[in-house]
C-alpha cells in the first residue's frame, strides 16, 4: 500500500468500524498548554500579599488548613480569579476561533469586527445611563455584542451574503463609531460612574468572587458543548460556501449559529471580566501555528487562550507591583503588537 | 417526461430580484453521459449548473435528482448523490491535498463516526483516480492551476456520487491541463457517472460532449449530439460570430472557423 494509509500526524485507534484518530502533534501541544496552565496557575496560587506556602495551599483545598486566612485567600480570592482568566480566556478563544473560521479571515475577530466595543457600550449604558449592578451591565453586555453583531452583518451583507472582506470593513467602522460612543458615555457619565465603567473597561480580574465565576463556567459548559456540536460544519466553510454546501452542508443555518454561539461566548467573557483585547484574535491564529493545521481547532484555541489570560494577568500583577494593571491592558499592548505583525505578513504574501 | 433522467429541471425561473436569469427553461440530463452545457457570456449557463447544485434556489419551478425534487431532501442525501465543483474553489493557506480531499467525505459522516475505513478507501481511489497520491502531502495554495484542479476533483469524487456537475473545470488551465481534466471528465463518465459541465472552450466542448446544451439569454437554443446539433447558422445566432464548421481531423467532431473579418 502507498504512503497514503500512514497518515504520521494520526494516532488511529480502531474501534469496531470507526477509525479513532488522534493527531499527534495537537495533543502534545495540548499537553504542553494544560502543563503551562498548570504551573502558572500554581504561580498564582502561591503569590500574594499573604505569604502561603504550598503545603499550606494543598490543605487549603482539601480544608485541612490550620490557618483560617490563608484558606480564604486561597479558595475565595487566589482561586476564583485564577479559574475566571480560564474560562474567559476559553471562551475568548473559542469565539475569535469560531469568527474566524466564519468570516476566512483572521482579521474576522470580535474584536476587530466591533462586537466586543458593542458589549462595552451595552455595559457603559447599564452603568452610566441605568446605573446598574454587576448582573444589569452582564446583561447589557451580551445584548451590546449582539445587537453590534446583528447590526454589522445587516450592513455588511449582499444578496443575503456577507463577504469576509465587507464584514472587517463594516465592523471596523461600526467599532470605530461605538467607540466613539463610549468616550461620550464616560463623558457624560457622572463621577462615580465614571470610576465604575473605568474600571470595567480596562478589562480586569481583580476582586472576582465565586458567584460570578460560577455563572460564567455554566454559560462556558453551554456554549462549548454547542460550539462541539458544529465543529464538523463549521470547518466545512472554510473552504468556502459553494464547496459546503456542495458536500450538504446548510450553511446559512451553520454561519447563523456559529455567529450566535460566537457572539455568545465573547459576549459572556465581556460581561464577567470587561473588554480584554486581542485574546479572541490572537488565540486562534497562535494555536494554529502551534498545531500546524491550515484551520484554526476549537479545542486548541480554547487552551490557548486560557493560557493567554492567566499568564496575561500573572503579569498585569507583577510587572509594577506592588501596583496592579488591568488584564485588558497587557492583552491590549502584547496583542496590538502581534496585530501588526499579522498584517504586515498578510500583506507581504499578496 | 422521462423518469429515467438523472437530473432534471421543470418550470425553472431563476434570477435575482428585478433580473430573471433564467425564465421558464426545461431540461433532462440523461444518465451515465457527459453533458455539456456553452453559451455566450451571461448566457444563464453557470447558473443552470449552480442551481441545479443546489447553490442558488429557483424562484420558481423545481430541480429533480433521480426523479426527486432536490428541495424535498436534505442537503445531505442530495450530496451522497451529487457533487458538485464550483468555479474556481478556494482552499485556506497551508491545507494539505489529503486533507481537502478528505473533506469530500463529509455526507457520509456522522458526530460520533467522524473517520472509517470507508472513508479511507474512498479518498484513496479518488486521490488514485485524478493521480494525485503523489501530491497527498503538499500544500493545496502551492501546486499548479492543473494539479489543484485535479486535487479539488478528487474532493467531489470522494463524494462517491454518480452524478458530478462541474462549473467550467478548465477555466485558467492551459490547453494541457484542460485536456487532462477533460480526459479525467471522460473517464469517470466512462466508469457510469452522469457528467455535466460547463465550458467555453467551443471545440473541446464539441469534442467531450455525448450530450450538447447550447444557451443564450436564459434559454435553451439547441441540444442533442454535437455532430447533429452544431451548424454555422447557430453558431450565428447564439454568438452573433460568422463562422465555418469544419470536421476536427482528430474525431471528426464540428469546429468553428470563425469567418475573416474586415482588413483580415
Amino acid at each position: 500500500m502507498s504512503d497514503l494509509s500512514t497518515d504520521r500526524r494520526f494516532w488511529v485507534l480502531d474501534v469496531a468500524d470507526r477509525l479513532v484518530r488522534l493527531p499527534r502533534r495537537g495533543l502534545l501541544v495540548g499537553t504542553l498548554l494544560i502543563l503551562g496552565i498548570v504551573l502558572v496557575a500554581g504561580w498564582a496560587l502561591l503569590s500574594g500579599d499573604y505569604e502561603i506556602g504550598i503545603g499550606q495551599v494543598l490543605a487549603a483545598f482539601s480544608g485541612t488548613a490550620d490557618d483560617p486566612l490563608a484558606a480564604y485567600f486561597v479558595t475565595e480570592v487566589r482561586a476564583p480569579r485564577v479559574v475566571a482568566a480560564l474560562v474567559v480566556g476559553a471562551a475568548l478563544g473559542m469565539s475569535g476561533s469560531i469568527f474566524q473560521v466564519v468570516s476566512g479571515n483572521p482579521l474576522g475577530s470580535p474584536d476587530i469586527i466591533g462586537f466586543t466595543t458593542g458589549a462595552a457600550s451595552g455595559a457603559l449604558i447599564s452603568i452610566v445611563v441605568l446605573d446598574g449592578g454587576p448582573a444589569v451591565i452582564a446583561g447589557g453586555a451580551i445584548l451590546g455584542g449582539l445587537g453590534t453583531a446583528a447590526l454589522v452583518y445587516a450592513l455588511a451583507s449582499h444578496h443575503r451574503t456577507v463577504a469576509p472582506y465587507r464584514l472587517v470593513l463594516v465592523g471596523i467602522g461600526i467599532g470605530a463609531a461605538l467607540a466613539a460612543l463610549n468616550s461620550l458615555l464616560l463623558v457624560r457619565a457622572s463621577l462615580t460612574a465614571a470610576q465604575t465603567a473605568a474600571q470595567w473597561l480596562a478589562g480586569s480580574l481583580n476582586a472576582m468572587l465565586w458567584p460570578r465565576v460560577e455563572l460564567m463556567c455554566g454559560a462556558l459548559v453551554v456554549l462549548a458543548i454547542a460550539t462541539l456540536a458544529i465543529a464538523r460544519p463549521l470547518q466545512m466553510l472554510a473552504i468556502g460556501d459553494d464547496v459546503a454546501r456542495g458536500n450538504g452542508v446548510d450553511v446559512q443555518r451553520v454561519r447563523l449559529l456559529a455567529v450566535l454561539i460566537g457572539v455568545a461566548l465573547m459576549a459572556t467573557a465581556t460581561a464577567t471580566a470587561g473588554p480584554i483585547a486581542f485574546v479572541a484574535l490572537a488565540a486562534p491564529q497562535i494555536s494554529r501555528r502551534l498545531t500546524g493545521r491550515a484551520v484554526p481547532g476549537l479545542v486548541a484555541s480554547a487552551l490557548t487562550g486560557a493560557f493567554l489570560v492567566l499568564l496575561s494577568d500573572r503579569i498585569a500583577v507583577t510587572v509594577i507591583a506592588p501596583d496592579e494593571l488591568a488584564v485588558g491592558v497587557v492583552t491590549g499592548a502584547v496583542g496590538g503588537a502581534y496585530l501588526v505583525v499579522l498584517l504586515v505578513s498578510q500583506w507581504r504574501r499578496k | 417526461m422521462s423518469a429515467t433522467a438523472a437530473l432534471s429541471a421543470h418550470e425553472l425561473w431563476v434570477g435575482y430580484p428585478g433580473r430573471a436569469v433564467i425564465e421558464g427553461l426545461d431540461v433532462e440530463i440523461a444518465p451515465e453521459l457527459l453533458t455539456v452545457i456553452v453559451g455566450p457570456n451571461a448566457c444563464g449557463k453557470s447558473t443552470l449548473l449552480r442551481t441545479m447544485a443546489r447553490m442558488l434556489t429557483p424562484t420558481f419551478g423545481e430541480v429533480r435528482l433521480h426523479g426527486t425534487p432536490v428541495a424535498d431532501q436534505s442537503s445531505r442525501e442530495v450530496a451522497r448523490q451529487m457533487a458538485v465543483l464550483p468555479q474556481s474553489p478556494s482552499a485556506p493557506d497551508g491545507m494539505l491535498v489529503r486533507d481537502l480531499v478528505a473533506r469530500g467525505r463529509y455526507p457520509h459522516q456522522r458526530l460520533l463516526k467522524p473517520w472509517s475505513r470507508d472513508d479511507e478507501a474512498a479518498v484513496e481511489a479518488a486521490m488514485r483516480a485524478t493521480d494525485v497520491v503523489a501530491l497527498a502531502d503538499a500544500d493545496v495554495n502551492e501546486l499548479s492551476g492543473g494539479q489543484r484542479q485535479r486535487v479539488w476533483l478528487a474532493m467531489a469524487l470522494a463524494q462517491e456520487t454518480d452524478v458530478l456537475l462541474l462549473d467550467e473545470p478548465t477555466s485558467f488551465l492551459d490547453i494541457a491541463h484542460q485536456i487532462e481534466v477533460l480526459d479525467l471528465g471522460r473517464r469517470l463518465q466512462q466508469q457510469g457517472r452522469t457528467v455535466v459541465m460547463v465550458l467555453h472552450e467551443l471545440h473541446l466542448a464539441f469534442r467531450y460532449a455525448d450530450h450538447l446544451v447550447v444557451m443564450k439569454s436564459g434559454r435553451i437554443m439547441a441540444q442533442g449530439a454535437p455532430a447533429q446539433v452544431v451548424t454555422a447558422e447557430l453558431v450565428e445566432e447564439v454568438y452573433d460570430l460568422p463562422c465555418r464548421i469544419i470536421a476536427d481531423p482528430e474525431t471528426g467532431t464540428p469546429m468553428v472557423i470563425p469567418l475573416a473579418g474586415r482588413g483580415r
